[in-house]
């Protein structure tokens, strides 16, 4: 096993120890402080499986600005004192039958490969090379290497996906105006 | 080789974020728990994108803008609500008009 390797499986499982720690926490700045070690842990986990690009705006996007309106709303409303925050045994009984019933299929992708995935999408019964099957994997990996990883995320974006980042832009600028709206006193 | 591994770990945090957002009532930790469910679908988009191109990591872009325009309109709504009714608890969030 390489170390690579390792290193995703402690990540991993410091990711899902932090979500642990997220929701059981009663301080909601505690619970925000777990959920930015699960995006921490998420970032480094996406370096390893060659997505540098998505790993620093995990940690710019997410832990850095996300996290930080959470911290700034939390810290604004003075709800750090404790109080009754979890609901009662009906809901609880309801979350454990969601979990029961949707993660528990998906438990069975433990053991999924590119194999496995190769040969779903071509159709044929034997397992066949990911690399043979799906050439756009080792397309992608030629672009980052030939043109940083920058460039090879930036020439899907701005070619196949042009039309959904501009959408993005409008939705952006929505949001702003809205917040704006809602969070005013008076208009 | 980490496909299956990082599925795993995809559906378990996804998993953790339903069952934050079914059991706790502090709104804003319910907002952290979709934050939560959001960033296990961006690990699993990563780990497909190995096989299938970069596209994966294009909608992990636009899940993560999405993401951000969200959390800025709800903690929005939020505060609005906190306004009306000096508390963030989803017991208390039972009408549509303050």
């Amino acid at each position: 096993m390489q170390a690579s390797q390792i290193a995703f499986y402690i990540l991993g499982v410091f990711a899902v120890l932090c979500g642990i720690g997220c929701i059981s926490q009663r301080n909601p700045i505690a619970a925000a402080m777990w959920l930015v070690g699960t995006m921490l842990s998420l970032a480094a986990m996406y370096v390893i499986l060659n997505a540098q690009f998505i790993g620093v705006i995990q940690v710019l996007v997410y832990a850095g600005a996300i996290m930080v309106l959470f911290l700034f709303v939390i810290m604004l409303l003075n709800l750090s004192q404790g109080q009754d925050d979890l609901r009662k045994w009906p809901l609880w009984v309801i979350g454990a039958a969601l979990v029961a019933g949707v993660a528990g299929p998906l438990l069975a992708l433990r053991g999924y490969t590119g194999g496995r995935l190769a040969s779903e999408v071509t159709g044929a019964a034997v397992y066949t090379d990911p690399a043979a099957a799906l050439v756009a994997g080792p397309a992608a990996l030629r672009a980052t290497v030939e043109r940083g990883v920058v460039g090879a995320i930036a020439e899907p974006l701005f070619r196949t996906y042009l039309v959904p980042f501009e959408i993005t832009s409008i939705l952006l600028l929505a949001a702003a105006v809205g917040a704006v709206v809602l969070a005013k006193r008076k208009l | 080789m980490l496909l299956g591994p990082s599925l795993l770990i995809s559906a378990i945090l996804f998993s953790i974020g339903v069952v934050g957002v079914v059991i706790r009532r502090n709104a804003i930790v319910v907002f952290m728990c979709i934050e939560l469910m959001l960033n296990a679908v961006n690990l699993t988009f990563v780990s497909l994108s190995r096989y299938h191109g970069l596209s994966g990591q294009v909608m992990v872009f636009f899940v993560m803008t999405v993401a951000a325009a969200e959390a800025a309109v709800g903690l929005a709504i939020i505060l609005a609500v906190f306004r009306h009714r000096q508390s963030v608890d989803l017991k208390h969030m039972n009408i549509l008009r303050g």
